[in-house]
């Protein structure tokens, strides 16, 4: 299944959110993430089905001013 | 701070959404030469408030995670923002976010309303700030010196407003000085603090003087040849600026007057040679 994840086009196998964070090795890392534009909560990921041409989005914290 | 200065600002506490904070000078985060003199910055000023930001990044970078791990071990308290926001939508998500991911309600909005000025788009902004604040945020919108904009800021939640001094990064430092000092007239009990633009530890002080509560400054610091020294003139400008408006500035006047008594002046009654 073809996505975009962080705006770039991935190849992924992912059915979730959730699994999709494990695929791209985020892991247990601090990150928020966002399914065409609508923020998922982190205890929604699981349920969080992905479908083709979706876009993700998985931020990570930064240096800000 | 001076031991004499420190007790004149013992009771003097900054509160923001019921926190109260001893240091008035906020700092962001970025631009710095590496995480070691960002950490050393912030403990030399005594900074109690750190922005922060979400961005995307690679999987198994973890630059963030290590980012994110420094920023814990300081023990400030977080402000993330929205920067780079240019709609309603994204300022909401992005919000949202950070929310999670930072652990806390608080969130420096900003939404970008002009590319070249970075000027806050305070229709949207008052749009979000409103939204956020429903879902129990707690809002710290970057805006303009705008009365009718902070006006309606504050009616949609806001308790704490942060007008700029100038465009973010320019260095310019305040200028508007008349209508900052309008807006500080007008909200005399909203906590202000000064945002965006200031280059000199001397702008800091300047609005500080003004009567704003508080500064928040990241590129003058961060860029400065001695980011560490520079933190800490920053935090003594902030505090020679708040005491000097405690201690009730006099006004300019356009003619001179003596400071040296005029009674006793010697050779008076006698012709000049």
């Amino acid at each position: 299944m073809q996505i975009q994840v962080n705006g770039e086009l991935r190849e992924v196998f992912s059915a979730t959110l959730d699994a999709l964070l494990c695929e791209l090795e985020y892991n247990d890392a601090a990150v928020a993430t966002a399914l065409n534009q609508t923020f998922v909560r982190r205890r929604d990921r699981s349920a969080t089905k992905l479908k083709e041409g979706d876009a993700v989005e998985v931020l990570v914290p930064r240096q800000g001013g | 701070m001076e031991a004499s200065a420190r007790r004149d600002l013992g009771a003097d506490p900054l509160r923001l959404y019921g926190v109260e904070l001893t240091s008035r000078l906020l700092a962001g985060t970025a631009q710095y030469p590496s995480p070691a003199i960002l950490a050393r910055a912030i403990e030399a000023a005594g900074v109690e408030i750190v922005t922060v930001s979400l961005r995307r990044e690679a999987g198994g970078s973890r630059a963030g995670q290590h980012f994110w791990a420094l920023i814990r071990e300081l023990g400030v308290h977080v402000l993330p923002n929205t920067a780079g926001c240019r709609t309603v939508k994204e300022a909401i998500t992005t919000a949202e976010m950070a929310r999670e991911v930072f652990d806390t309600p608080w969130i420096k909005l900003e939404v970008i309303g002009e590319e070249d000025t970075l000027h806050p788009d305070v229709f949207s902004l008052v749009e979000v700030a409103a939204t956020l604040s429903r879902e129990g945020f707690r809002v710290f919108p970057y805006t303009t010196e705008d009365l009718v904009a902070a006006e309606k800021l504050l009616g949609s939640g806001c308790e704490v407003l942060m007008p700029w001094g100038s465009p973010i990064g320019s260095g310019r430092g305040l200028n508007n000085p008349y209508a900052l000092r309008s807006l500080r007239a007008h909200f005399p009990d909203v906590p202000l603090i000064l945002d965006a633009g200031i280059g000199a530890p001397s702008h800091a002080a300047a609005a500080m003087e003004l009567g704003f509560d508080a500064v928040l400054s990241n590129t003058a610091i961060a860029k400065a040849g001695d980011p560490v020294k520079m933190a800490r003139a920053f935090a003594l400008a902030v505090e020679a600026g708040r005491l000097g408006y405690l201690a009730d500035l006099i006004e300019p006047r356009d003619m001179a007057a003596p400071s040296t008594p005029v009674a006793g002046q010697p050779f008076g009654g006698l012709a000049r040679a």
